[in-house]
């Protein structure tokens, strides 16, 4: 049952994810942050595209990319189309308007005094940043996973755009939609649990990263 | 002051954690997407699911160092992957679509590989008596008696085999058979549907005896000379994708057509059933 492509299929689904989230993290960061904090013409509807962006069809996106990357396509002379690296670009299209909205979303929440007091105390843009981002914390690490989440567990684009060729594309939920298919229920209702039980660990490593030690915080300096 | 310092070493923590991920991702990334040789075979479902390129991908690999990947989909869709210079080779079935697509000049030649033959599968009650005549009049009768027809419907090769049967008939199946419905989806998913629905459906012999177990469905009608199902690769024209890998194209044309990958298609068996048969003769 566990055998190596199905290995293959559970590094393929959790580098593809990881690399298409952490990237909407990175990218995704200051400009969340600079809808949720700054106010200016347009923010309202620059907001309104994020959200809108959450609910983008994978499918919609695998066709899209699918269009750019061919060989016939404009971007075709990479010859990226069916390579994981596709995966990747589709899904980070799927992660960066969750990762925006909801990064704007939790520090607009912030009293909206903090950077001047921040600054007032001689920091400078970037550690005026990284306070909103510490202040705003738990909603952040939460946008992250929402983000993962989704990334993780589509179909479309990795279908799509990764070809589900053994071995090299082949994700948990292509692998799970061509057992169904093949109507080997018990092989898709395992695999099923083991990419929930990936979700797990990730979710468990993240709370452990991103969760302050009390203990250490609590003792008297 | 402790509290600072551990913030601080929280956030560090969080940063290093995501710029980590990050980096292994594109690593990983990088390095899956370059093994030796690579080959790229646009095929039918049927090849796949039915564990046929499993048997032999392996034993050209070794024959070769050649890696082969493995696109699975309706033939329809396989001959517009190599259209667009998406793959180097497609193996497909569908002779009149494969000479169109040599005339138009996305393919080299059409070389025949193997052969079998489609069956018209029904519950075993057969409510529409099609039992046993040919394939044309088991269509008329199935789309006069109402009863349930699950058609691929996603121009595979198997959908136009239907498609120039019910043409044969006189008959527009949307139009006149009350129970025609199209799937949309591969054949292991059609004939999953149509034994769920107690359909009628027509197959490659090959899928139906791979999932022949799981199936309450039986050949109804076989034998017929339409119901032949011929299976031809070509190579994608270097002429139109100059990128294309024609010399691992070409290996895999003449490995599969060598007597050695012949006899490997004849060998190939599921419960004991031969579900190809090798097209050259020597």
């Amino acid at each position: 049952m566990i055998d190596s492509a199905v290995i293959d299929a559970i590094v393929t689904s959790i580098v593809c994810s990881l690399a298409a989230t952490g990237i909407a993290a990175i990218v995704g960061a200051p400009i969340g942050v600079w809808l949720g904090r700054c106010r200016f013409r347009g923010r309202r509807a620059l907001l309104v595209l994020a959200r809108t962006g959450m609910a983008l069809p994978t499918v919609l996106i695998g066709l899209l990319f699918y269009t750019l990357l061919s060989r016939s396509g404009p971007m075709g002379g990479a010859g990226l189309l069916f390579s994981r690296t596709a995966i990747v670009i589709g899904e980070l299209a799927l992660a960066l308007p969750i990762v925006v909205a909801l990064f704007a979303a939790s520090t607009e929440a912030l009293p909206s005094g903090l950077e001047r007091t921040v600054r007032t105390l001689g920091a400078g843009r970037l550690a005026v940043f990284r306070t909103v981002l510490s202040e705003a914390r738990l909603g952040l690490v939460v946008a992250v996973l929402a983000a993962f989440g989704r990334v993780v567990s589509e179909l479309g684009i990795a279908m799509m755009l990764g070809g589900n060729v053994k071995h090299h594309t082949r994700t948990m939920t292509t692998a799970i939609a061509l057992e169904t298919q093949k109507g080997a229920f018990g092989a898709s209702l395992v695999l099923g649990f083991v990419l929930l039980g990936i979700s797990l660990g990730v979710n468990v490593v993240v709370h452990w990263i991103s969760t302050p030690r009390r203990n250490v915080e609590a003792r008297p300096s | 002051m402790r509290s600072l310092v551990s913030k601080a070493r929280a956030r560090a923590r969080v940063w290093v954690g995501v710029g980590f991920l990050a980096i292994a991702g594109v690593v990983g990334c990088s390095a899956g997407d370059h093994p030796a040789e690579r080959l790229r075979l646009a095929t039918t479902t049927s090849t796949e699911n039915s564990g046929l390129l499993d048997e032999l991908l392996p034993a050209f690999r070794d024959a070769t160092g050649i890696d082969v990947e493995v696109l699975s989909m309706g033939t329809g869709k396989a001959l517009a992957t190599g259209e667009r210079g998406d793959c180097d080779v497609v193996l497909v079935h569908a002779p009149a679509a494969e000479q169109a697509f040599v005339d138009a000049g996305f393919g080299v030649a059409r070389v025949p590989v193997m052969h079998n033959d489609f069956v018209i599968l029904g519950p075993p009650s057969d409510p529409a008596s099609a039992r046993g005549g040919d394939a044309v009049d088991a269509l008329s009768k199935i789309a006069s008696s109402g009863a349930t027809f699950c058609s691929r419907g996603d121009d595979s090769g198997t959908h136009k085999k239907e498609l120039a049967l019910w043409s044969e008939a006189k008959l527009d199946p949307e139009a006149t058979a009350a129970g025609y419905v199209e799937t949309g989806q591969g054949m292991g998913a059609t004939l999953m549907q149509a034994g769920e629905r107690g359909a009628y459906t027509l197959a490659d012999r090959g899928t139906y005896l791979s999932y022949r177990g799981r199936l309450d469905l039986v050949v109804l009608v076989e034998g017929d000379d339409r119901l032949k199902n011929p299976y031809g690769i070509i190579a994608v024209n270097p002429e139109r994708h100059p990128h294309v890998n024609r010399d691992g194209a070409q290996r895999l044309i003449e490995w599969l057509t060598s007597d050695d990958g012949q006899r490997r298609i004849g060998a190939f068996r599921v419960d004991g059933e031969v579900l190809f048969h090798p097209s050259v003769s020597r």
